[in-house]
């Protein structure tokens, strides 16, 4: 066979067409290996709901619980702390809550449903630490216009006490409210009904 | 006799495998310029690092536990129980700053001498891709021990993928493999860490050297060596890798050894540098430490992403202050290769770059205050600045005449010429005729000596 005889085209499709089915076949071969660094059905499992018993809170307590690995904070809230809610919004990015994360019953002003018990997934909607709580009024380092809420220490965003977020701080959204509701007037059950619909 | 028999069992292997030929062309007729300086150590010094990291983290391995539960009390076992174990966790943690100050210094040359300019491209893209994985390594390797540190910085570097539209949450969690850095994270954190990426990063090795030797290495002069060959073929200005610059590396080995050697046996920590205070404490998926910040090596970055008041737009930031450095040698569009030959301009943009680069890093291991984020703003503007104008600058520059054949491996102060040189000269030459001076040399070497003395007993008490 002399060099006339090469069908070149032939050639050239031969070899496109292996490595098309090649490449295929190795994003096939590929999947179950990325597939498996999902989370696993253990850790997707693990959202089971918890039970907070909130009776022995003081006023202006903070209670931590752990609900799908994150933390979730439980708050009483001082009636003096409910009333700087109002004077807030011009400082605030969403005041009313219409572009963050809450069940349709939070999203209210204290975004909660009762107003003195709050409750909020304790992760900054930054890069996800866990914000420190900061009831004190015009602290040196927080300024004179401070009026108690949530200070993340690692990039420096601030929320007020129902977790709404400043304008001017790298958080994009107001802290995430899990879903929860009252099993009585002193037990909490957070996560539930909605949650098993999305699980 | 045992020459002979020595040469025949070379002969019986070349025959097979060219070891011999791989010798020759890689190390003793492998001509490297001559005038190599003190920036030219950090090359071999990050192969020597490379070594330590692997070879006492192989020994680290059998002793860590992957494992949320355990990982932390199986490193607090390594440093109590582990028979030298505290040695070889110290000399791993220690290489890992180390690493960086090598790296950082070693791309520092690139910058001096133009080593990064048309030949030598591939040799600069590959070594980017070196310093990326190193990141990485670094990253993940610091999960590991699953203290506060470890948790809280693993959990805001996989939320940074969390800030890319559309995909980020998704993909935030399938890096994380759960909703919040856990077990899963850990653990594959180890295979990457341990397995993947050592492999990658050897692989790269391999690619950066052999681009390396392919083009030759660049030198303090910044000009082409293989212009001038002898009869021989052999360039006028090289000289065999070996034995010359295989023994000038083991001299600089040995010093970094020495410095290396004081920090793992007096100064592990590094004062809260090398080894973070809050890590010392398990993990604790409930409380953030009150202030968080990265290992120094990765503060100049995280700087930049700080600088940035929006969530994405900080991201962005800190990506394009990495992707920025792969453009290097497109970017950089003077003639003259070394700063010895460029325009002053050039050495004060890259002074202003490297003054912001460790503005960056000293900030970046402070806290959020408003003078450091206008600081940080104003280092982030200059560190793009850098980059960004470079095409503008770098066409601009009054370079000088290069020479045709090398010169020293450091300029002579009676050589240098500028303006702030002409003042040095005179300072320097004011105080050597100064009589002081003769009279309190002896006295200065002495003092010196004792500074030594004093400042090891108070690293040693």
């Amino acid at each position: 066979m002399t060099d006339e005889d090469i069908d070149n085209e032939k050639r050239r499709f031969l070899t496109q067409t292996a490595v098309v089915m090649g490449a295929v076949g190795a994003g096939f071969l590929a999947t179950p290996f990325l597939a498996s660094m999902q989370p696993s059905a253990k850790a997707q499992a693990a959202g089971a709901p918890v039970e907070v018993d909130i009776s022995k809170m003081e006023p202006g307590q903070l209670i931590r619980v752990m609900w799908r690995g994150k933390p979730v904070w439980v708050l009483r809230r001082t009636p003096e702390a409910l009333a700087t809610l109002p004077q807030l919004a011009g400082q605030l990015l969403d005041p009313e809550s219409k572009d963050s994360d809450q069940p349709p019953y939070a999203a209210n002003e204290s975004r909660a449903l009762k107003p003195e018990i709050f409750v909020a997934v304790g992760v900054c909607t930054h890069l996800g630490c866990s914000p420190t709580y900061r009831p004190e009024h015009t602290p040196a380092d927080l300024g004179p216009d401070w009026l108690g809420g949530f200070f993340c220490p690692c990039h420096g965003s601030k929320f007020d006490i129902a977790g709404r977020v400043y304008k001017g701080v790298p958080a994009p959204k107001n802290l995430e409210i899990p879903p929860y509701r009252f099993l009585s007037e002193t037990r909490l059950f957070i996560g539930g009904a909605n949650e098993e619909e999305s699980a | 006799m045992w020459g002979e028999r020595v040469n025949a069992v070379m002969a019986w292997i070349d025959e097979r495998l060219p070891v011999s030929k791989f010798w020759n062309d890689h190390a003793a007729k492998y001509y490297a310029p001559k005038n190599f300086n003190f920036f030219y150590f950090f090359g071999s010094l990050a192969l020597l690092v490379l070594v330590n990291q692997l070879v006492t983290g192989i020994f680290l391995a059998m002793s860590y536990k992957p494992d949320a539960a355990l990982a932390f009390d199986s490193v607090e076992s390594i440093m109590r129980e582990v028979d030298w174990g505290w040695l070889l966790r110290y000399m791993h943690s220690t290489g890992a700053s180390a690493f960086f100050i090598v790296i950082y210094l070693h791309m520092f040359r690139a910058l001096l001498y133009g080593s990064y300019k048309k030949p030598r491209e591939l040799i600069w893209l590959f070594g980017m891709v070196i310093f990326l994985m190193l990141m990485a390594e670094a990253f993940m390797g610091y999960l590991l021990p699953w203290g506060q540190m470890s948790f809280w910085g693993a959990q805001v570097i996989t939320s940074l993928f969390g800030a890319i539209p559309v995909i980020g949450e998704d993909l935030a969690l399938w890096i994380r493999g759960d909703y919040v850095i856990a077990d899963a994270t850990l653990n594959r954190f180890f295979a990457l860490h341990v397995v993947a990426i050592p492999i990658l990063l050897l692989g790269l090795v391999v690619f950066h050297l052999g681009a390396l030797h392919t083009v030759g290495s660049n030198n303090p002069d910044g000009i082409e060596i293989k212009k001038h060959k002898g009869t021989d073929g052999i360039p006028v200005d090289g000289i065999p890798f070996h034995p010359y610059y295989t023994v000038k590396d083991l001299f600089g080995a040995a010093v970094f050894m020495t410095l290396f050697a004081l920090a793992v046996f007096y100064l592990p920590e590094m004062g809260g540098y090398f080894l973070e205070p809050p890590n010392f404490e398990p993990a604790d998926p409930l409380k953030t430490p009150e202030h968080i910040a990265p290992v120094w090596y990765f503060t100049p970055f995280y700087s930049i992403l700080r600088a940035v008041p929006s969530k994405f737009g900080g991201v962005i930031a800190m990506g394009a202050s990495i992707v920025v450095l792969f453009a290097l040698p497109w970017l950089d569009r003077c003639r003259v290769r070394s700063m010895r030959y460029r325009d002053s301009r050039y050495g004060f943009a890259l002074a202003l770059f490297v003054l912001s680069f460790i503005g960056l890093g000293i900030l970046g291991t402070k806290p959020v205050s408003p003078v450091n984020t206008i600081l940080v703003r104003a280092f982030s503007l200059v560190y793009f600045g850098f980059f960004l104008l470079m095409p503008w600058y770098s066409a601009r520059e009054k370079t000088l005449p290069e020479p045709d054949r090398l010169t020293a491996a450091v300029m002579p102060l009676a050589k240098r010429e500028g303006r702030h040189w002409d003042v040095i000269r005179g300072v320097v030459a004011t105080i050597q005729q100064s009589p002081l001076y003769r009279s309190t040399t002896a006295w200065v070497l002495g003092y010196l000596l004792l500074a030594v003395v004093l400042l090891y007993s108070l690293v040693y008490f």
